[in-house]
């Protein structure tokens, strides 16, 4: 009892001078403004077009004489935008008056050896990589109606030659999710694996830090002398978690929010491809368990880490092969959208220390039977529960050490110092 | 409410910091701990707070065990200082006193008192790496004593702190010893053992050299100091039986002896010798025990 009420202390000191910080404050604003941002980036991109706005003109020159009026018609449906007038002016005319920005650009139209249109698009630069496709397919179309003209095919047999091929997906045997489901999920699942990816990175190092920041202050000594080191190492690490919880809260809620007040114009586009319409709820509790679970992991091993060392200025030392099993987790996770059957997916899965990220990524893309992903949770409480238990020995011996010996030489004299102790 | 510690041993591998130490250390009283550096003395503390688990012995308090049951009794000001860098004096002052079970209203009133008595009432609101040293370890000093321990444990409370600031935290913890608190506190500055103590140790390499109440170890010392100042030359008494040790000072000498008889021996013989304008017999310091009985064992 009395424990445990230290244990809330300690816990609502860390989060409230967590949230209170600058640092905190500064990296949430940071960070929601950026949310807005990209949450209205078509709007912000619409700002900006203001000037452009104004359809661009390119000159026609027709030396088939016929062709100019189709040609416009089909350029039309394609790009609304571009708007096309037939001249007779003199090629050094109109390349002055492109240099001079009047006019975007010309187009000289043609007849080729075949009786079939041909196009030359000169413009000032062809960084505008639209406008030439567009150009090019308004011509492709118009040879081919050109050539079923000259080939005297009926409008029925001009239909059929149009008309796109029939190409269908169907995904056999049990682990099969439509194409459609499937890219919904790839989209979720990638923003998520971000998510938990820099929330592991930024809470653990936050956990770190703070632990080392008792101890290089020397206030660890009154600390522990009134609170064990073991609740104390707990109730930072929910300290923080709360933290992280709030934050990512506050932001994912923002995000929602914003997203979807543009969803509507947005159907379709970017958001519809990333899935965020119809996710399956499934897929949101995994994200969280696994988000909690790995959080749990890498902020336990963290702790004991940070109380490894001295000063602060080691934290990042000590950290740094913790960072690697989260960044080539990522990366094999990353990898793996593309093909999250292949058996090195498999079996990373049900490592504890990639579980979070791979396992997570198997189950919002796969279709797995419930064992599985079970399995892997089990196996990620079981590896908390020896790092909690190992981790709590070596912070306790590990904060009153001070000098600068190797991380492995360190854990072996903190639980040395453990060793008998109540 | 007796502290004891009964032969308690601490090794770290092969290197033995405390050695069969046995001390009782009485209620309401202020004992000192005196030793070098590296004598063991931190360690001795950091085993009563239970900080460190003694490899052999035990300690007690009040007949129990100390541990976080008996955290809200017990005030630390530890060697090492620290505090949260970043956190201002009152909050962390409130954090570390709920830590011991104190309100988060009765620890502010307590910390106007502490603040005002300690002539920093200022500092409650700035962050505590805005302030100097010595003004760290009067907020440190708070820290300990916040929560109105019945044990209070001072491990250097006077080391980098000016003349000044030395007089105002002896004060006040001559004010907590007679309001009732055992205090022990240690010290390598003989001077303030000296001044504040009844009982002390003296801890040499981990083992306990001298121990009692300060009357009693100066007593059974037996050598005295005996100071004179002459107009003729003293330095016959460098060979004077019983004389233990002879240092020249700018008017005279100062001589430590074997006991009283000496003194009068010495007087008797100074006799028709010329002009004596000062003779003292003086109790022994702290400090001459301190480097008779530690310096003898360098020997």
């Amino acid at each position: 009892m009395q424990n445990m009420n230290n244990f809330w202390t300690v816990l609502s000191h860390t989060y409230i001078s967590k949230i209170r910080s600058k640092q905190f404050i500064v990296t949430t604003l940071l960070t929601l403004a950026l949310i807005l941002i990209m949450a209205n980036f078509n709007k912000i991109i619409d700002l900006f077009k203001g000037g452009e706005d104004e359809a661009k003109v390119i000159v026609v020159i027709d030396e088939t004489n016929k062709l100019f009026t189709p040609f416009e018609q089909i350029v039309q449906t394609i790009n609304p935008d571009l708007k096309l007038t037939s001249e007779d002016a003199s090629e050094e005319d109109l390349k002055e008056r492109v240099l001079n920005d009047e006019i975007f650009g010309y187009f000289i139209l043609q007849l080729d050896e075949n009786q079939l249109p041909k196009g030359t698009y000169k413009a000032k630069s062809l960084t505008n990589f639209s406008i030439p496709s567009d150009l090019n397919n308004a011509l492709q179309q118009l040879k081919m109606s050109v050539a079923a003209e000259n080939l005297q095919l009926s409008g029925e047999q001009l239909q059929i030659l149009n008309n796109p091929a029939q190409f269908d997906e169907v995904a056999l045997g049990s682990q099969g999710k439509s194409q459609e489901e499937l890219s919904q999920a790839r989209g979720l699942v990638y923003v998520l694996l971000f998510v938990i990816y820099f929330a592991v990175i930024m809470y653990a190092n936050m956990i770190a830090m703070e632990v080392a920041t008792e101890k290089s202050s020397r206030v660890m000594e009154i600390l522990i002398s009134s609170t064990p080191p073991i609740t104390q190492m707990f109730a930072k690490i929910i300290g923080v978690a709360f933290v992280g919880l709030t934050q990512l809260a506050l932001w994912l809620g923002v995000g929602y929010v914003a997203i979807k007040r543009n969803l509507n114009d947005m159907t379709g586009g970017f958001f519809s491809v990333f899935g965020f319409e119809n996710t399956p709820l499934s897929t949101i509790i995994y994200a969280i368990v696994f988000f909690l679970l790995g959080f749990l992991l890498y902020a336990t091993m963290a702790a004991f880490l940070g109380s490894l060392v001295s000063r602060i200025e080691d934290v990042s030392q000590v950290i740094n092969p913790m960072m690697w099993l989260i960044i080539i987790g990522f990366i094999i996770a990353v990898n793996g959208l593309t093909m999250p059957d292949a058996t090195f997916i498999t079996v990373t899965s049900y490592i504890p220390f990639f579980t979070p990220m791979i396992m997570f990524l198997r189950v919002g893309l796969l279709d797995l039977p419930l064992w599985e992903p079970i399995l892997s949770i089990v196996l990620m409480i079981l590896t908390i529960g020896i790092f909690a238990v190992f981790g709590a020995r070596v912070y306790k011996g590990g904060v009153l050490m001070y000098g600068n010996t190797g991380a492995l030489k360190n854990i072996k004299k903190a639980l040395q110092l453990t060793k008998s102790e109540r | 409410m007796t502290l004891r510690i009964e032969h308690v041993t601490k090794k770290f591998g092969d290197f033995t910091a405390v050695d069969n130490l046995s001390l009782t250390i009485p209620e309401k009283e202020m004992f000192g701990f005196l030793g070098a550096n590296g004598a063991g003395k931190t360690t001795t503390f950091r085993i009563i707070l239970g900080l460190l688990e003694a490899t052999e012995g035990n300690v007690t308090w009040n007949n129990e065990k100390i541990s976080y049951k008996t955290s809200p009794y017990i005030g630390y000001l530890p060697e090492e200082r620290g505090l949260y860098p970043k956190l201002k004096v009152k909050d962390q002052i409130i954090y570390l006193a709920r830590l011991r079970k104190m309100s988060k209203k009765d620890a502010i009133k307590e910390l106007d008192y502490w603040l005002e008595k300690l002539k920093v009432p200022d500092y409650k609101n700035k962050k505590v790496e805005e302030l100097s040293k010595g003004n760290q370890q009067k907020i440190q000093f708070i820290a300990a004593v916040i929560h109105k321990p019945k044990l209070l444990i001072l491990d250097e409370p006077f080391s980098g702190l000016d003349p000044v600031n030395v007089e105002i935290l002896k004060e006040a913890v001559t004010e907590l010893k007679n309001a009732g608190t055992s205090i022990v506190f240690s010290s390598h500055r003989m001077e303030h053992v000296e001044e504040l103590c009844e009982s002390l140790c003296i801890l040499h390499k981990g083992k306990t050299v001298v121990s009692g109440s300060l009357k009693e170890i100066k007593r059974s010392f037996g050598r005295k100091n005996v100071i004179i100042n002459a107009d003729f030359d003293l330095s016959f008494l460098q060979s004077y039986p019983g004389v233990v040790k002879m240092k020249k000072t700018t008017e005279g000498v100062m001589l430590q002896i074997e006991g009283e008889d000496v003194a009068e021996r010495i007087q008797r013989e100074l006799h028709g010798k010329g002009f004596v304008r000062k003779f003292v017999l003086d109790e022994p310091s702290l400090n001459d025990i301190f480097i008779e009985k530690v310096g003898a064992e360098y020997e």
